[in-house]
């Protein structure tokens, strides 16, 4: 186990050292002085050389990006080139409400789509299963910021059960703060459980036409008993992958959904940043992005390793 | 063929018929403003209604049609274009390093969703369709690339390979001649999908910005536009929403229907 965390800590490492490499050089091509465009057209040559130094963008481009990794590794990201504040306290404030938006929908997506996958399996080919099968299918179709405006034209305008926008802070209680999280929550929720249930359906019913499966019913197991002590933990390993993919793919429609809710996460800042040319915000966005998806694929990762000990063995 | 293949391709058909008919004839210029006739629900006159512009709703969703197809099929082609190569090359070099940095270099790109990348290159030259299409394309490569590869190990270790390796035929000329023709019925279904994934991305993407810019019609767009409208004009959200839908259901129950029909292995299987 210790052998195959260590390759998989080395993978992750490499990946975001070259992650951070593209993302830091693709901005460098970005065309345009970012002290020039902060002093407007009129600003004198040695005014915009000050603030070129001040900003540190006189030194060479290895030396900056090497400074941003070591800053970034100690949580300096930086200073916004239009509000002039730590680029970590704008991003850390934005965070409270994207991260937790993004983990309230997987949770949501999970106890949606777990039940589903696994009724669909246990009656693979009757009635309820092309039920649930129809709706996944309509599920997939559906993009989550058109749903996200229909739930605000239903929830919130007609039956008025909760705001159409804006979020309450935490400071106000967890309930208010996630009672404004809750229609965004189930608007990028819903269409991840539609592929969830579809995986946790075909994965189950890999797992039933296998020989272990046919001994657990042999020695005695009812079909249910041998689906939940037998068939769930094996099933778990693409369903995990699936999770582990979800949470990039909802840290990212979170910032889409945030637009829809006027929400004050990654997303407004990022799209308020890409307007006013603030290029280093839109790099630490992009990198904090990056390094959560990296990450989390290596903490699924490891959790194979946990549920499956063969992988451990194998690597 | 399967139920699943009909209604697809029907749906499918239908929105590629009403993109290419509105280079020819749309009911109204799509981007002709009345405002006297602005919010109408919709009617006789117009039959998905107008928008805040008074601008013809049917006719924007045919001409909508058209980005989002050209977006979403570009996208595929970048996608397939290099990540077939890739993929046919990590297989037939597989296990050395260059198969080792072909799939290490697909997990980076993975790491990237397309609406990130799409904020990188807006971030760097502003908005627009091609970014869209750049983006979504992008995302494309690691999936193609990785379904190829899959694909193609089991079929090197085949006889009818070994034959060809007998004969004196190179990896690269095997892959061209035996490999490729035998995975393409996969990476069909696998178009189709990534097809599909594509509309919803450009969607998204014009939605906030990052995509096609007015005066380009998107559906995306369109319900951006709706957004401000959505209490008191509901028909300008619904029906590019359900356009998106039923296009993406389209192509969803097409690639269901293709992988069932080309490997009946899998049928009634769904996931």
């Amino acid at each position: 186990m210790l052998r195959y965390s260590l390759k998989r800590l080395l993978s992750l490492i490499l990946s975001l050292a070259v992650a951070s490499l593209v993302i830091f050089f693709v901005i460098e091509v970005a065309p345009g002085d970012p002290a020039s465009f902060m002093l407007g057209i009129n600003a004198q040559p040695d005014t915009v050389a000050a603030l070129r130094a001040e900003l540190g963008l006189d030194v060479p481009k290895a030396e900056r990006y090497l400074s941003w990794l070591a800053g970034m590794a100690a949580g300096d990201f930086g200073t916004s080139y239009t509000y002039r504040t730590p680029v970590a306290g704008m991003i850390a404030d934005r965070l409270w409400v994207s991260l937790p938006l993004a983990l309230y929908a997987l949770t949501l997506s999970t106890l949606i789509a777990f039940p589903a996958g696994i009724y669909a399996a246990a009656r693979r080919g009757k009635p309820g299963d092309a039920v649930v099968m129809g709706a996944t299918q309509l599920g997939v179709a559906v993009p989550n910021f058109w749903f996200a405006m229909m739930l605000v034209l239903i929830f919130a305008i007609n039956l008025r059960w909760f705001g159409a926008g804006g979020f309450a802070g935490w400071e106000n209680g967890l309930l208010t703060g996630l009672h404004s999280l809750t229609l965004p929550a189930i608007a990028l929720a819903l269409p991840q459980a539609a592929i969830l249930a579809r995986v946790m359906r075909s994965a189950l019913l890999d797992i039933l036409g296998e020989d272990f499966m046919r001994t657990a019913r042999a020695k005695g197991l009812s079909r249910r008993q041998a689906l939940w002590r037998h068939a769930l933990r094996n099933a778990l390993i693409p369903v995990l992958t699936i999770i582990g993919l979800q949470f990039s793919f909802l840290l990212a429609g979170a910032i889409i959904i945030e637009q829809v809710f006027y929400l004050p996460g990654l997303g407004r800042l990022v799209f308020q940043a890409i307007s006013a040319r603030d290029l280093i915000v839109v790099e630490s966005v992009v990198m904090l992005l990056v390094f959560a998806v990296i990450t989390v694929n290596f903490l699924v990762d490891l959790a194979y390793a946990l549920v499956d000990p063969r992988l451990r063995a194998r690597t | 063929m399967s139920r699943n293949l009909i209604l697809g391709g029907l749906l499918s058909a239908l929105v590629v018929l009403a993109a290419l008919t509105s280079f020819l004839w749309t009911p109204y210029d799509h981007a002709a403003m009345n405002i006297p006739a602005k919010l109408q629900t919709p009617g006789a006159a117009h039959w998905f209604g107008t928008d805040h512009f008074g601008r013809d709703m049917f006719s924007m969703i045919m001409v909508g049609a058209r980005t989002s197809i050209a977006v979403a099929l570009l996208a595929v082609g970048i996608g397939m274009g290099l990540g077939v190569p890739l993929g046919l090359a990590a297989a037939a070099r597989r296990g050395t390093w260059a198969d080792e940095v072909i799939m290490r270099g697909n997990d980076l790109v993975f790491a990237f969703p397309s609406l990130v990348i799409a904020i990188l290159i807006t971030a760097v030259f502003g908005p627009g369709a091609v970014n869209a299409i750049i983006a979504i394309g992008i995302f494309n490569i690691p999936v193609f690339a990785r379904v190829t590869r899959g694909a193609a190990l089991s079929l090197w270790e085949r006889d009818f390979i070994l034959a060809a390796r007998v004969a004196g035929k190179g990896a690269a000329r095997i892959s061209a001649e035996h490999i490729l023709p035998n995975v393409a019925n996969l990476l069909i279904v696998q178009g189709t999908i990534q097809f599909s994934l594509g509309i919803l991305a450009e969607a998204g993407l014009s939605y906030v910005g990052l995509g096609a810019q007015p005066p380009t019609p998107s559906w995306g767009r369109m319900l951006a536009d709706a957004q401000t409208m959505v209490s008191f004009a509901p028909h300008m959200a619904l029906i590019p929403g359900v356009a998106i839908i039923l296009t993406v259901l389209g192509l969803n129950l097409m690639g269901d229907g293709m992988r069932d029909w080309l490997d009946p292995r899998l049928r009634g299987r769904g996931g």
